[in-house]
């Protein structure tokens, strides 16, 4: 009895309302709050440094854009004497504006205008644009004209804001006859020794052609594999080996795919270095899992009852899964493949390896030719040491990242339309 | 050129001999109405038409392109310019190659006027050969696709015959990845075995002298130790970036699953998906750009020694930063395959939601977690821009985040770059570590899926 007592006395009801317990209450409730702070603080850190990047990007990448030009006054028909504007027409007008001198022509009229020194201002490839603006329009070449031509790399560049002091000196020289025009250079050109020359075209070229090759490859590899892997292969050792190399696959690294494009193609194949062929077949033996693991779930998606009734009114089993399963799986297959071909896209380490690292001044013309892509462009203007290809590669790179939005942009907008829930 | 027209022009043929067949199997379906008086469809007969046109005539054409060369050079040696050419076989086979691009028109000008000379015997032995394959080729299809059309009738099982053709290539198809794997593995090894016939292995895993540039000769090889590669690639993949990816993955993974409105997560979840979908050589410019400055800055004004403008710590902590999103989702879905009970239970008791988290969900959801933690890993160490252009090349062996260090993947790049004989040690060292990078990241892998697979069928 007096043992029970005791018991009852020592366990008094804990009594919520007094101190040390609200006391303890508060500091519960304080470590929620630290701790659902810290959640969101993580989750905007790391949107921030989403937003850095991009700021960081298109803040650099903006001005690449635009290019700073000089006027320069040309009295055509004095200096030509006096060519006629329909020489600039037709079949032979590539051919008469070469023998035409423009290089000389505006190496004179700078001089007339800036000084002995003049023509240092000027990029050296300036007279390039007076050449296509004479074929754009060849009325130039009957009267004077005051063309706006790109000025030399550092004196753009510290006119946009940050130069050598040099440069700086030569800007407030030319204070008020500077100006700031779009630089079409940079989306008709390609490579070049010139940052004021420079342009993307080759290179983007380069990868339309190289993400072709992959996709005529890994798209009908990827999709017929996931049709097999779902809908025949037989529950085996066999089929199993399949599967744990295609799951393989897409873990490798990339740069090991590079590796065996090296070996492969070029050593015992004996195909070209550093065409779009070898890299497109490197991108697409790392691009077909990724479509292959989409393929499959989508194929999976497809209901049974679909399949059950194209069987039961009669259609072969390849009936079945080439006029029903996979129209209906197709659209989920299409937005995996967009996926994988963004990744490709953005690819660059395997493409170093199979010797896409070189310099091509030339879009490319076919799969066998030397070419370059837009990440390893990237790449290789990252290395310059010129500043005047700081903005080049921001510019590059936000051209990348607006073609990957696109892709994923049309990737989430497939999967909306065109998903059907079961 | 004329290659892919021939191709093109063999497809067009195969579209019209799809066509005929089609035809005529409508003819002798519609004179014979009875209920399976005809096996297949009309189309199906017209596949059956088509693919017989097609496929021995390309079959033909890849055997072709194998032997028309060895064809071809006989024939240029049996002309008479081929005479002058020297009996060495070394300086012979040169000109013969040089002859060949040449008459291909993958080369303008000849280095050696031998070669020069033997332009022309090249160019007629590939001109008349070239035509004797497209002919042959064309006859094929046309013999073949007479004959498949002649065969056409009412019994012809054409569909069963298309579909086995069609499981083939599904077959096929599925095999590639096989292969795929299998040549990665047997480059590597190829490779690795011929460079390890000359540096040991020994020396090779665990020396601690890298220095490849400064390679002597021909055995007794020095400077191949991998060690500081290996501790480089460690400390930048497996270390800093994870210090940066696993609490911000995790942290936001928790926030968005447990106490986020949907709204806030309907956005934010893509936008942390967009971390993950910026290439790689944008995130090293950035790191070489932006972090690794304002981290030499930040070092120098603290007075650390040593800090270099290509740091371990810049390419670690951008690399963490696009790990985030991948640490983020496999969080994710493990927390939500912890059974509901388990939380409601654990709510019930009192316990606050950061109680609940912290006690309950993420012991639960520890093994995926990991899981997702080493898949991370293995995606790090295998990342190679982000580290070619922020982390550096000086092989140290330092704990000091503020120096450079190099890494596997970097050295990889700089061994293959620029000149290569594929004989020499250096170059094949590069296969070497590609071959340690793959069994590594094979092996995290296979650890990871498993913790994971063992961890599901625990709730299940």
């Amino acid at each position: 009895m007096n043992s029970t007592a005791a018991f009852v006395e020592e366990r008094n009801p804990t009594d919520w309302q007094g101190d040390a317990m609200q006391k303890r209450i508060r500091k519960r409730y304080a470590s929620e709050r630290r701790f659902k702070a810290l959640g969101l603080g993580a989750i905007i850190l790391s949107a921030s440094f989403l937003a850095f990047l991009l700021i960081v990007m298109v803040g650099n990448g903006f001005r690449g854009f635009t290019q700073t030009e000089l006027p320069v006054e040309i009295d055509f028909p004095a200096m030509t004497g006096g060519a006629s504007a329909s020489q600039f027409e037709g079949a032979n007008a590539v051919a008469n504006v070469r023998t035409l001198g423009v290089r000389d022509i505006v190496n004179t009229s700078v001089q007339i205008q800036y000084g002995e020194q003049g023509t240092e201002l000027f990029s050296a490839g300036s007279w390039q644009t007076v050449q296509s603006e004479i074929l754009d329009n060849p009325d130039i070449v009957t009267s004077k004209a005051t063309l706006y031509l790109p000025v030399e790399s550092e004196i753009d560049v510290a006119y946009k804001g940050d130069g050598s002091a040099s440069a700086e000196e030569k800007v407030a020289e030319l204070e008020g006859k500077l100006s700031t025009g779009f630089n079409s250079n940079f989306l008709f050109n390609s490579d070049a020794t010139d940052p004021m020359q420079v342009g993307i075209w080759g290179a983007l070229k380069g990868s339309l052609i190289t993400m072709f090759i992959t996709l005529l490859i890994a798209f009908p590899v990827g999709v017929l594999s996931a049709l097999y892997l779902e809908e025949y292969a037989p529950k085996n050792r066999f089929t199993d080996l399949i599967e744990v190399s295609i799951n393989n696959l897409a873990a490798v690294p990339s740069i090991i795919f590079g590796l065996l494009g090296l070996a492969v193609f070029l050593n015992l194949f004996g195909l070209p270095r550093s065409a779009a062929l070898v890299g497109g077949l490197t991108l697409a033996l790392m691009t077909m899992p990724v479509i292959v693991i989409s393929g499959r779930n989508a194929v999976k998606a497809v209901p049974p009852s679909i399949r059950e009734a194209a069987l039961g009114i009669g259609a072969s089993q390849m009936q079945v899964v080439f006029h029903h399963v996979l129209p209906l799986a197709l659209p989920g297959i299409l937005t995996g493949t967009i996926i994988g071909m963004a990744r490709a896209l953005g690819e660059t380490a395997p493409l170093l390896m199979i010797g896409m690292r070189a310099f091509i001044a030339t879009p490319p013309g076919g799969i066998v030719e030397p070419a370059t892509v837009l990440p390893v462009q990237i790449f290789l203007w990252s290395d310059e040491v010129n500043r005047g290809f700081v903005e080049k590669t921001s510019a590059a790179i936000i051209v990348l990242l607006l073609f990957l939005l696109t892709m994923n942009a049309l990737a989430i907008y497939l999967r909306n339309r065109f998903e059907t829930r079961w | 050129m004329t290659g892919s027209i021939l191709f093109l022009l063999i497809i067009v043929l195969g579209g019209i001999a799809w066509f005929f067949g089609r035809v005529k199997a409508r003819g002798f379906s519609a004179t014979n109405t009875k209920r399976g008086a005809v096996h297949s469809l009309p189309t199906y007969h017209g596949w059956y038409v088509a693919l017989w046109a097609i496929g021995p005539a390309l079959l033909f054409l890849i055997v072709w392109n194998i032997a028309s060369p060895a064809l071809i050079t006989d024939a240029a040696l049996a002309s008479p310019a081929a005479e002058q050419l020297p009996s060495d076989q070394f300086a012979r086979g040169a000109i013969l190659a040089e002859a060949r691009s040449i008459a291909s028109g993958q080369q303008v000008r000849a280095f050696n006027p031998l070669s020069q000379s033997m332009v022309e015997p090249y160019r007629t032995a590939i001109s008349y050969y070239q035509m004797i394959g497209m002919v042959a080729a064309l006859l094929l299809v046309f013999a073949c696709g007479v004959f498949a059309w002649l065969r056409l009738k009412p019994e012809l099982r054409a569909r069963t015959k298309i579909e086995r053709i069609t499981m083939m290539t599904l077959l096929l198809a599925s095999l590639i990845a096989t292969i795929t794997t299998v040549g990665i593995f047997a480059s590597l090894i190829f490779e690795s075995a011929r460079f390890f016939s000359m540096v040991s292995p020994i020396d090779f895993l665990f020396g601690t002298e890298w220095n490849p540039k400064a390679v002597a000769g021909p055995r007794g090889e020095t400077g191949f130790g991998a060690i500081p590669l290996f501790w480089g690639t460690v400390f930048i993949g497996a270390i800093i970036a994870m210090i940066v990816a696993i609490p911000l993955g995790l942290m936001s993974a928790i926030y968005l699953t447990q106490y986020a409105a949907p709204g806030f997560r309907a956005w934010m979840k893509p936008i942390l998906e967009v971390l993950a979908g910026v290439p790689t050589v944008v995130y090293g410019y950035f790191a070489a750009l932006t972090v690794a400055p304002a981290l030499r800055d930040f070092a120098v004004s603290i007075g650390i020694s040593g800090a270099s403008s290509e740091s371990a710590l810049a390419a670690g902590v951008v690399m963490g930063i696009m790990i985030i999103p991948f640490v983020s989702s496999m969080a994710d879905d493990s927390i939500a395959a912890v059974p509901s009970a388990m939380r409601d239970g654990s709510l019930a008791m009192g316990a606050t939601k950061s109680e609940t988290i912290k006690k309950v969900l993420i012991p639960a959801a520890l093994p995926g977690v990991v899981g997702g933690v080493l898949l991370a890993v293995s995606r790090a160490i295998g990342e190679t821009m982000i580290v070619v252009m922020a982390a550096g090349l000086a092989a140290n062996m330092t704990a000091n985040p503020f120096s450079s260090v190099t890494t596997v993947t970097t050295q990889i790049v700089q061994l293959l770059t620029g000149d290569q004989e594929f004989d020499s040690p250096k170059t094949l060292a590069a296969f070497a570590l590609g071959l340690v990078l793959f069994i590594v990241t094979l092996l995290l892998n296979l650890i990871a899926l498993r913790v994971v697979k063992k961890y599901r069928e625990a709730y299940e």
